[in-house]
């Protein structure tokens, strides 16, 4: 009977039961466009201001190019942590009793609740030589603070919900009862984790790794303070635009925001992807 | 899950091995702020957080917070409501629209902010003549905020919405009821939590703005500086007493807004029970 219903309303489309389409639709569109679009626009409007030729040498420009190979290193390293450690903390969270697991569980989220340049500066501080961390690892002769290291780091924190909270509710749907079952079967641990629980986990799991990994690449405030902003070697995309700016250099800030903006919506459509199959697996369908 | 819990030592390996990760790269600075914010006596705490510049930088994180909250419960409404109870050609183009500054570097939201209403915008000419200033000054720093948590709202309110369905609604306008009704006693009442806990995310990620804010600010002290920047100047400027102890009230806020975020996950994990079922 429902499904009918619901075949019947597709095929007459516009008609709608609940009143008031019009309305709500025209003041979200609204919004969205006043926020969000139209500004959007006078990026791709300013950036066409630009001879072909400029826009390019821009782009490629050596500084510019050694500013991707930092940001892309860096997230790539920062999110492939946070995917393996993300994948543990979710195990953990679901699978097992243990005390102080609420605390653990609601501190997840502690990278979005504080504001990303206090982040900075205590990561920083932790970081240099004599910090806390940093005197750990000076004895062994590395840097933390300054270096690719140090944004890494600053990445990983800023990076750490997102795995978390993409893996967790797909791996409380799925029942130990099928570990269990392979495990009687005579699969062991690895093999029960390679053949059974990654391929359900896979979609969730690179979901995170995306987000994570879209966010390190336009991270700005936990990184700047971190990285010590040496050009070529420890300066973030984000922070080259920013400096084009204070030298009111906008054709060259624009041109660098255009390339990160494509390098987002290309990670944005394929966890588009990616998220329309995992909540395939999360209700059942 | 006993077969699981009887596998002691991988069990606790993998829980220890969270636990240490999470200490070190959560705990530990939440706790050096606090520490540092501290270790000069609670004097000078104090003295640094009542400076007018910092009473200042409060004043302007907050006024920009409450327009976030505002601008965007009223769109995060709107939207979740139409994204989910009507059918229409668009709908999943929309919804990804809606997201689209959540994978847009701050530094690009402030960037596009500058262009759209600073010098170089067609548009300057009109404001330099009305005297209207956008771009380092608080208008920017608003609009800004309110860009970068845009979909924060409605993003908490479309699953429970989709989840709940149309059938409540449908029935209620067969009924007669018009749409602000339906949406007033029929639909809210189920996304009552989840709307509360989409206000303090958005609280939450307006007061710790920070790259966005910081392309439009023009840091002019006082004025158009909001707390994160306000740390920032204090610690390029060595003040690292001052800008620890400005961060330890922006870790207090932020150490709420969890404890918040979980009553309200709870409460609204109560409500959705019968839903999810």
């Amino acid at each position: 009977m429902e499904q009918k219903m619901t075949k019947k309303n597709m095929k007459t489309k516009q008609k709608q039961v609940i009143p008031g389409f019009g309305i709500s639709l025209g003041v979200t569109v609204t919004m969205l466009s006043l926020i969000v679009l139209i500004p959007l626009c006078s990026l791709i409007i300013y950036t066409a201001k630009l001879s072909p030729g400029e826009f390019f040498r821009t782009v490629t420009s050596e500084r510019v190019l050694a500013s991707y190979r930092v940001s892309i290193l860096t997230s790539l390293i920062a999110a492939s942590v946070n995917a393996v450690m993300g994948l543990i903390i979710a195990w953990v969270l679901v699978r097992y009793d243990f005390p102080g697991k609420k605390l653990m569980d609601g501190i997840i989220e502690l990278p979005f609740a504080l504001p990303t340049a206090v982040a900075g500066i205590a990561l920083t501080h932790l970081c240099v030589p004599e910090g806390w961390v940093g005197s750990f690892f000076s004895r062994f002769g590395i840097q933390v603070a300054y270096t690719r290291f140090g944004i890494t780091i600053a990445l990983i924190f800023i990076g750490i919900p997102f795995v978390v909270r993409s893996v967790q509710p797909v791996l409380e749907k799925l029942e130990p009862e099928i570990e269990e079952a392979a495990g009687i079967m005579g699969a062991n641990n690895s093999q029960i984790f390679a053949r059974v629980l990654l391929p359900e986990l896979l979609p969730s799991l690179i979901a995170g790794f995306t987000m994570a990994f879209a966010r390190g690449l336009g991270e700005y405030g936990s990184v700047v303070f971190i990285a010590g902003n040496t050009p070529y070697e420890t300066e973030i995309t984000p922070l080259l635009i920013m400096t084009k700016l204070e030298g009111f250099d906008y054709p060259g800030a624009t041109a660098i925001a255009l390339m990160m903006l494509l390098m987002a919506f290309a990670i944005l459509f394929v966890n588009g992807l990616l998220q329309s199959y995992t909540d395939k697996v999360v209700k059942g369908r | 899950m006993e077969l699981r819990n009887n596998r002691g030592p991988v069990k606790w390996f993998l829980i220890l091995l969270s636990a240490a990760f999470l200490v070190i790269m959560l705990i530990l600075p939440l706790a050096y702020v606090l520490v540092t914010a501290f270790r000069e006596g609670i004097g000078v705490f104090v003295r640094a957080v009542t400076d007018s510049n910092a009473l200042r930088s409060i004043l302007l994180t907050l006024e920009a917070s409450v327009f976030a909250v505002v601008i965007n419960s009223v769109f995060g409404l709107f939207a979740a409501w139409t994204l989910t109870k009507y059918r229409f050609k668009g709908k999943k183009l929309l919804s990804t629209l809606i997201d689209l500054p959540l994978t847009i570097s701050p530094v690009i939201a402030g960037l596009i902010f500058l262009l759209t209403y600073g010098r170089k915008s067609i548009l300057y000419p009109l404001l330099h003549q009305w005297k209207i200033s956008i771009v380092f000054a608080v208008p920017g720093i608003i609009l800004a905020t309110v860009f970068v948590t845009f979909p924060f709202i409605s993003r908490e309110l479309i699953p429970v919405l989709s989840a709940q369905g149309t059938d409540e609604e449908e029935a209620a306008a067969l009924m007669g009821a018009g749409t602000f009704r339906i949406f007033r006693e029929v639909t809210f009442p189920h996304v009552r939590w989840a709307f509360l806990y989409g206000v303090v995310l958005c609280a939450a990620r307006a007061m710790g703005e920070f790259g966005a804010v910081s392309v439009l600010s023009g840091h002019l002290q006082g004025l158009t500086t909001t707390m994160p920047l306000y740390v920032e100047l204090l610690y390029q400027g060595y003040d690292f007493t001052g800008a620890f102890a400005m961060s330890a009230i922006l870790v207090v806020l932020a150490v709420l807004v969890l404890l918040l975020r979980n009553i309200l996950e709870h409460r609204g994990g109560k409500n959705q029970e019968g839903i999810h079922q």
